[in-house]
């Protein structure tokens, strides 16, 4: 007899795929969007350390680099703490879609 | 051949989990079972048992650290009682809806407000909905025989379901009776080596408990959940079969006692069932057909194996140690549910007895016989629910 859909759910709801988060493109929930001013960055890596969604990439050579905007849900805790240069933000929130 | 000993349900228990020797157990102590696990406590003290300990700060850290116990893939157990119970609450529906084989005397407590620390199954009761199979003793030896099954029944591959064993606080957990250990060593090969299923500790195999489930498929989540539930009495049955192979004693879904050619039946759980025994030989005695059926699994609840089991009474009487604030109580309900499914019905009365530990005297027992014998002749119930044993 053929199994009915439920029937093949993992039990307990485990989540047997590892990493399998980064098929939940949650950035579509964004409605304030992080913008990088690359002239005020310090390269100080607050924004990296400090981002919930691991949504600050980084260069090969281990310098900032833009947002990842598929998972950055615009939370802007990055904002908040990027000291930038000379009291100028090098993150600053915009309105999606402006 | 096991050793007979004379000991309280308590310490029967904690003998029960000394012997299968769990990997963790996450408890805080609470009246009346603080005294089972405090006797468990000892044996990791004295190096009787490999048991990790958890002392925890609260009964919904013990149940937190139960199912993270079991889900890194250990065999976990704990004990509770009334309050404790009330407060593992959103924990307990974790531990089952995760399918996590958790075992956990019960020893039933009434609930506050008022505060009382005595019998009755207002706890177990309440945890009805959580997704636990509960497995209700009569006595030390029931208590006994009950925790060593439990977990060949929740650790069963097709199972995989946490499971209460509820004895009577005070009454049981504390009264000193006759009860018959079986072998360590045969107890140990009839519970066997643990089998983890998705152990978090399985590092090669990295994997996430406890996501978040929407609409999309949560209804069906809970569809599969139920189904796990039906193929619990098999189970049941078949570890009931292996034990008493094993020890001698006889276990089913439900107990009956005179009951085959009983024209009236008295339904009852736990402690009581003792007690009512003794009074229906009494009437039996004087010729009155009575019998006695005694719900064992109470959760997944045999509606159809009971129904079958009274299909030839006039009248039932269901006696309920807790209740339902504006309902009948939650016994009666389900020996409803039972009966909806006969074709000829027979009357049914409710009598809530022996609340807060208030005790359940034979004369109590022979009143409701005497009630009952009225309904089964006349077919009529002046009033479905009725409290018995109250100051009036
Ligand atoms: S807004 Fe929030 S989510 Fe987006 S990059 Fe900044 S810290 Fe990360
Ligand atoms: S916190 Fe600001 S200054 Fe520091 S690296 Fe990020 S963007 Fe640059």
């Amino acid at each position: 007899m053929s199994k009915k859909f439920w029937e093949t759910l993992p039990q307990g709801s485990v989540v047997l795929e590892a990493g399998s988060s980064a098929k939940f493109k949650t950035g579509g929930w964004r409605s304030m969007r992080p913008k990088w001013i690359e002239e005020n960055c310090i390269q100080c890596m607050f924004c990296w350390m400090y981002c919930p969604d691991m949504s600050i990439k980084v260069t090969a050579e281990g310098k900032r680099a833009e947002f990842d905007y598929d998972y950055c849900k615009g939370c802007g805790i990055c904002a908040l703490e990027c000291p930038g240069k000379k009291g100028k933000k090098a993150i600053v929130m915009e309105e999606e879609g402006k | 051949m096991g050793k007979i000993v004379a000991v309280t349900g308590n310490e029967a228990c904690a003998q029960a989990l000394k012997q299968i020797n769990p990997d963790v157990c996450a408890a805080y102590p609470i009246t009346p079972a603080t005294d089972l696990m405090q006797r468990f406590s000892s044996f990791v003290n004295d190096g009787k048992v490999d048991t990790e300990l958890v002392l925890v700060e609260s009964e919904h850290s013990a149940m937190s650290a139960c199912i993270g116990a079991a889900a890194a893939g250990g065999r976990v157990a704990t004990a509770t009682s009334s309050q404790g119970l009330a407060l593992m609450w959103e924990m307990l529906y974790i531990a089952a809806g995760t399918r996590l084989p958790i075992i956990m005397p019960l020893v039933n407590r009434a609930l506050s407000a008022p505060l009382n620390i005595h019998g009755d199954h207002s706890d177990g009761m309440g945890a009805r909905d959580t997704g636990w199979i509960q497995i209700y003793s009569e006595n030390a030896q029931e208590a006994y025989d009950n925790t060593i099954q439990a977990f060949r029944i929740a650790e069963h591959l097709d199972i995989r379901l946490p499971a209460m064993v509820c004895m009577d606080g005070f009454i049981v957990s504390h009264s000193i009776e006759r009860v018959e250990y079986i072998d360590d060593a045969d107890v140990k090969k009839f519970v066997g080596k643990f089998q983890a299923v998705h152990p978090l500790l399985d590092l090669d195999n990295p994997k996430s408990y406890g996501p978040l489930i929407l609409t999309d498929l949560y209804h069906e989540y809970k569809r599969a959940q139920h189904e796990v539930m039906t193929k619990v009495p098999k189970v049941v049955l078949e570890v009931a079969s292996d034990f008493e192979k094993m020890a001698g004693r006889k276990y089913g879904l439900f107990e009956t006692y005179r009951l085959e050619d009983a024209e009236m039946a008295i339904v009852v759980m736990s402690s009581a069932a003792g007690t009512t025994k003794d009074i229906i030989d009494q009437y039996r005695d004087k010729g009155v057909k009575i019998g006695l059926l005694k719900p064992r699994i109470f959760r997944p609840f045999p509606y159809l194996e009971i129904a079958d089991a009274l299909k030839h009474v006039k009248a039932i009487a269901v006696l309920d140690r807790a209740d339902s604030f504006g309902g009948y109580g939650p016994l009666f309900m389900e020996i409803a549910g039972s009966v909806m499914s006969m074709a000829s019905k027979p009357a049914m009365i409710n009598k809530i007895f022996g609340l807060g530990g208030r005790d359940y005297l034979p004369d109590q027992a022979e009143g409701v016989i005497d009630e009952l014998i009225k309904v089964a002749q006349t077919g009529k119930v002046p009033a479905v629910k009725e409290y018995i044993g109250v100051k009036e």
